[in-house]
């Protein structure tokens, strides 16, 4: 035989569809990914990218309902849009930056705001390591599109690396001689070599995979609340800056609150037991709030609410043979940075599915570890947010919190222990494993442990709170 | 600057590190330029000029030597620090989070090969 017919033989060889045990990519292979969020493109363009530096031809189909170039509903995936320290750090080393266009506003501080007073805690480098970003183009009113939706940046990019976008719901799944089937809505069915879920939590199309056999069960999750407001770029400016504005206020069956300046409009987050307007009405009515947002502001004048559910448990198998679950419809990080989650777990699945085959074993070898140690972490996430709980509910311990981080802000060069376990907890930048190691040092609990003591003695006059704030 | 939201912001000539500084970080490029110098006897000598969304100061966070160049800025610019403790947690977890940097590190070692056939051309 001569080389160019070894050569055609191998080619057809390698185009021919393998047969269904046979539990690789192999070129020609056909990878469906539903949802086209930020685990589904992150998932297909680094398939693709991982793919292309082995010789791999592959065909990914991205299957999304939503349109991300459509305000409102229609196009948003409903979510704070904070992108973490460590996750801007990282898309950045893979080559995926955030433009200006996609960051609505670069954040170089937390403010925290306690009934006791409230402190700015910046980053050490003095730079816009956080970005504020909206999933879809903007809320319902938006008045003028200045910024691209970051699910839609997202999507570019795993378009440009070859993924095909199908604009539409899958509506029926269903396994044929041992390769996945997939339906979108009055559209035919396609068999695909692998399958990978990229559905938040709050599709309703995850039930499709509950009844199949799979041993899949979508996560425990819990309700939050979003209000987008319109305040203008340069009212934002003037009031909330740069900062990320976060509550520890003692209100019945609130956890956490932040507010996020975004371009033109500010998002207000609230998680907690049993979230409802009347919980919203409390918090937004406290001097606190009050006391960030422009004087001119009316709570109930919002531009769109929503009120979506969070993963705050992930599934025990999120794989099987040809089918793996990533992002939030997998394993999650508890409360926060969720994108983060999304794009170790997503570039796990992808890692595994080029290099070590789609099977069952496969992704129980090389993916479940990556969704293994965020789901540790979140036992540990646990335990941190129950201390939080505490010092939400004991004034004493707020205080304390308060004086502590006040003291280290105000010292240039010092050992910002409190400071960097609350910029760790608020952004979720750190594993949670690492915050809690951190807060067991003995000077991190010698300095605690001062601070309570001093708390005992009624705190500094209101302006010298005021001046540590601005 | 409008490109980069991301980032903090140096002026035109503003040093960003400086040669024989300890490396503990690398940085990518968010808007604008950086010029990449060896200083020598108080001189500086023009390396390279690298752009927005490329990487720099790697070197220091794999060899753990001082800094081998000064980096300024060219015209205003918007830089991002990445910190070696974040990228040795993610290389850990995953290590193809690498491959760009070797592909950064590959292309700068062709460049520097074109370079010296040059200089030995002209001798």
């Amino acid at each position: 035989m001569s080389p160019t017919d070894w050569a055609k033989t191998l080619q057809i060889e390698a185009k021919t569809p393998p047969a269904a045990g046979d539990l690789t990519l192999v070129d020609g292979s056909r990878v469906a990914v539903i949802g086209g969020g930020p685990a589904g493109s992150i998932f297909s363009y680094f398939l693709l990218e991982m793919a292309s530096r082995v010789g791999l031809e592959l065909n990914v189909d991205i299957i999304e309902p939503r349109d991300f170039e459509r305000p409102a509903p229609v196009g948003c995936n409903m979510c704070g849009g904070i992108i973490s320290e460590s996750l801007v750090q990282n898309l950045a080393t893979e080559g995926i930056n955030l433009p200006g266009k996609v960051v609505q506003r670069g954040i170089d501080s937390y403010m925290l705001h306690m009934d006791v007073g409230s402190v700015r805690i910046a980053t050490p480098l003095e730079e816009m390591r956080i970005g504020a970003v909206t999933r879809g183009p903007g809320p319902r009113d938006v008045k003028e599109m200045k910024w691209e939706s970051f699910d839609y940046h997202l999507m570019k990019r795993s378009i440009e690396a070859g993924a095909r976008v199908i604009r539409g719901r899958v509506d029926h799944v269903e396994w044929v001689a041992g390769r996945p089937q997939v339906r979108t809505k009055g559209g035919l069915p396609e068999t695909y070599d692998l399958v990978a879920v990229a559905m938040g939590v709050n599709s309703p199309g995850l039930k499709l995979f509950e009844g199949l056999g799979l041993g899949y069960e979508r996560p425990s999750s819990t309700k939050t609340l979003i209000r987008e407001y319109y305040l203008g770029e340069e009212v934002i400016n003037r009031t909330l800056g740069s900062s990320m504005h976060v509550f520890l206020l003692d209100i019945p069956r609130l956890e956490f609150a932040a507010i996020i300046p975004k371009g033109d409009y500010v998002s207000m987050c609230l998680l907690g037991e049993d979230i409802n307007n009347a919980l919203v009405e409390e918090f937004v009515n406290t001097p606190e709030v009050r006391a960030c947002m422009p004087p001119e502001w009316k709570a109930d004048a919002r531009s769109c609410q929503c009120m979506p559910h969070i993963a705050v448990r992930g599934v025990d198998k999120p794989f099987a043979d040809r089918v793996v679950f990533i992002g939030d419809c997998g394993v999650t990080r508890l409360y926060k940075d969720g994108i983060g989650a999304a794009y170790r777990t997503s570039k796990a699945a992808a890692r595994t599915a080029v290099f070590e085959g789609i099977s069952e074993e496969a992704f129980r070898k090389h993916y479940f570890p990556s969704c293994r140690t965020i789901a540790n972490d979140n036992l540990i996430g646990k335990v941190t947010f129950l201390a939080t709980r505490v010092i939400q509910k004991t004034r004493i311990a707020r205080r304390a919190v308060l004086r502590m981080t006040m003291k280290e802000q105000q010292k240039d060069g010092s050992r910002r222990r409190m400071s960097g376990v609350l910029w760790d907890m608020f952004s979720g930048s750190a594993p949670y494993k690492d915050i809690f190691m951190r807060t067991l040092h003995p000077a991190f609990l010698g300095g605690l442990s001062w601070s309570l003591v001093t708390s005992l003695i009624p705190m500094g006059t209101k302006n010298e709170t005021e001046e540590v704030v601005k | 600057m409008s490109e980069g939201a991301l980032g903090k912001v140096y002026q035109d000539g503003e040093v960003i590190v400086r040669q024989g500084d300890p490396g503990d970080s690398m940085f990518v490029v968010q808007a604008g330029q950086v010029r990449v110098l060896a200083e020598r006897d108080g001189e500086e000598t023009l390396l390279n000029v690298v752009g927005t969304g490329e990487l720099l100061g790697e070197m220091a966070i794999f060899d753990h030597k001082p800094r081998s160049a000064t980096l300024r800025a060219l015209g205003e610019t918007k830089i991002l620090t990445i910190d070696k403790k974040n990228f040795m947690r993610r290389i850990n977890e995953d290590p193809t989070i690498a491959f760009r940097i070797v592909e950064t590190m590959s292309q700068r070692v062709r460049e520097l090969s074109d370079e010296v056939v040059r200089l030995k051309g002209k001798e």
